[in-house]
């Protein structure tokens, strides 16, 4: 644990009024600790930024309308209007998909990380690899490894259950999900001050009752603003789909493209799908960040 | 080395396990391409973007309120779109407007390969990163500490030298770690803009090969490997790197 000064910095001796860090050291370091247990960094969205993106396309897209009028082709906004409800549709898509993997992931997170503070050493071992492996693979390689090695379908008692793209694409964004959950299971019951445990021991609750009825509610409240970036991060991972051929929003862009042959539609088209993704992201983000104040254990 | 490759395709001929990548001196040679690209690419990108990381948090400090808006919205912008839609607006965008030049047998290419502009993608990814870090770890310095060095009679840049980015570089080297491991994982996206990185010849192999499972069995563990050596030696280094009595 860091030492405090008098006067609130982070000191070498304790008793020195002269800080040898300022706080900044000490938000950097708390950053790169939850970093580090999320595997990845936390998005810090604000809507100053939406309105400088949606500004900054307003103006390129009327430039281009400009140009597009001088050159008496069909205006930007009329083409792009036209693609709107497919596109909305293959937004929704990325949704559904990021949905359902994060539910997927969650459930099996959860399993993982609680088999990680097992007491027996061969279950944690076992689940600290599986979860140090999927959190060191590249989301796209797993991606692209469920995509090509599940099968398109399954012949199970005669029935044949079909196993499309996009199923095989929630499953592979599903797996560090599943890591990532595990291991932010594993930080929040590890964050419980030993205190609790020994508590509940001195009142005769034995593991199994400790872990249901006091560690894992305290824990709930720590893991939810981490899994809702989590959430958010995935959400915009969804767009890797379209690499390994998923009908999702992307696909369904560079198709219009290429159905519209216009360059000047590249940016405008593109800028809208990212605003979309903003206006999604932005209030999960917003939130956590709220969370994560209410919920800031205070020192 | 012979008896290793003939065991590698007896298991072929035996189990069915076709590791071309082993026997086969063609695409043994392609593969360890891939790797080697990988490996440049990734060590491309991470000089340029603790470079970048450095210079931007140094204009952030100017006194110009135009240079510190432009850094600020640089970082806003490539901190939160995601990486690949980044990738595809510098090809396909910015690359369409790049002048073509003759290349030595007389065709035209484009000034700037995929190659090139996916270390400039990825490094302006991770270098909108790197500069946040830098610059909370330098005002992590106090400024007495400054104005101490100052006093011994060193000058700004001495000072900047010897006694504050010693200190901020510890301070960042946690932060800055993770996202070089992020930046490592997210080489991989390169592969959407056809950079012959290992993902990318893992893929013509298995499409000449047919052998799927084992190239992406051995892709899955390739960069588990890779990965979790950057982890280790990173882990290493912030250790013997610590400063005593701060933090954990």
């Amino acid at each position: 644990m860091m030492v405090r000064g008098p006067k609130g910095h982070a000191g070498l001796g304790g008793g020195t009024d002269l800080p040898v860090l300022l706080p900044a050291a000490e938000r950097l370091q708390r950053r790169s600790e939850r970093e580090r247990l999320l595997g990845a960094p936390r998005l810090r969205l604000r809507g100053r930024d939406l309105a400088w993106l949606c500004l900054m396309l307003i103006c390129f897209t009327g430039y281009a309308e400009a140009q597009a009028a001088a050159a008496g082709r069909e205006p930007i906004s009329i083409a792009l209007l036209r693609w709107v409800p497919l596109l909305f549709q293959g937004f929704v898509f990325n949704i559904v998909i990021s949905v359902l993997s994060m539910a997927l992931g969650t459930v099996l997170g959860v399993v993982l990380g609680l088999m990680q503070i097992s007491l027996l050493p061969p279950i944690r071992f076992s689940s600290w690899f599986v979860t140090q492996f999927f959190r060191n693979a590249p989301w796209l390689v797993l991606l692209f490894y469920c995509i090509f090695l599940l099968p398109f379908e399954i012949r199970a008692f005669g029935m044949r259950i079909p196993f499309p793209d996009w199923i095989k694409a929630i499953i592979g964004l599903s797996l560090p999900v599943m890591a990532n959950v595990s291991e932010i299971v594993r930080g929040a019951v590890r964050s419980i001050p030993s205190g609790q445990w020994e508590a509940a021991e001195s009142l005769a609750f034995n593991r199994n009752q400790t872990i249901w009825k006091i560690i894992l509610p305290q824990c709930v409240k720590r893991m939810l603003p981490p899994w809702m970036n989590l959430y958010a991060i995935l959400t915009m991972a969804t767009v890797l789909a379209s690499i390994v051929g998923v009908s999702e929003v992307m696909t369904l862009a560079r198709r219009v493209l290429a159905a519209e042959v216009r360059n000047d539609l590249l940016i405008p088209l593109y800028g809208m799908i990212l605003v979309w993704f903003f206006v999604y992201c932005y209030p999960i983000a917003r939130l956590t960040q709220w969370l994560e104040r209410r919920y800031a254990v205070k020192l | 080395m012979d008896v290793i490759y003939d065991w590698f395709r007896q298991l072929y001929i035996d189990h069915g396990i076709n590791l071309t990548i082993v026997y086969d001196r063609f695409d043994r040679n392609r593969m360890l391409g891939g790797l080697w690209t990988t490996i440049k690419l990734s060590l491309t990108c991470l000089a340029l973007s603790v470079l970048i990381g450095l210079v931007g948090a140094w204009l952030q400090g100017a006194r110009s309120v135009l240079l510190r808006a432009v850094v600020q919205g640089y970082i806003q912008f490539f901190r939160n779109t995601p990486p690949l839609v980044q990738m595809y607006f510098f090809f396909f965008a910015l690359g369409s407007l790049m002048p073509q030049v003759r290349n030595e047998f007389g065709f035209t290419q484009p000034m700037i390969d995929n190659y090139t502009w996916a270390i400039i993608s990825l490094s302006f990814f991770a270098g909108a990163f790197n500069v946040e870090i830098f610059r909370s770890g330098i005002e992590a310095v106090p400024k007495s500490t400054v104005e101490a060095a100052e006093s011994l009679g060193y000058t700004r840049l001495q000072s900047y030298i010897h006694v504050v980015l010693p200190l901020a570089f510890r301070v960042c080297l946690p932060a800055l770690n993770n996202n070089l491991v992020n930046l490592v994982k997210t080489t991989t996206l390169a592969y959407a803009i056809a950079v012959p990185e290992m993902l990318y010849v893992a893929n013509q192999i298995w499409s000449d090969a047919v052998n799927v499972p084992e190239m992406m069995t051995f892709l899955l563990f390739a960069y588990v490997a890779l990965v979790g050596i950057l982890v280790w030696v990173m882990r290493k280094w912030e250790q013997s790197m610590a400063l005593p009595g701060y933090g954990r």
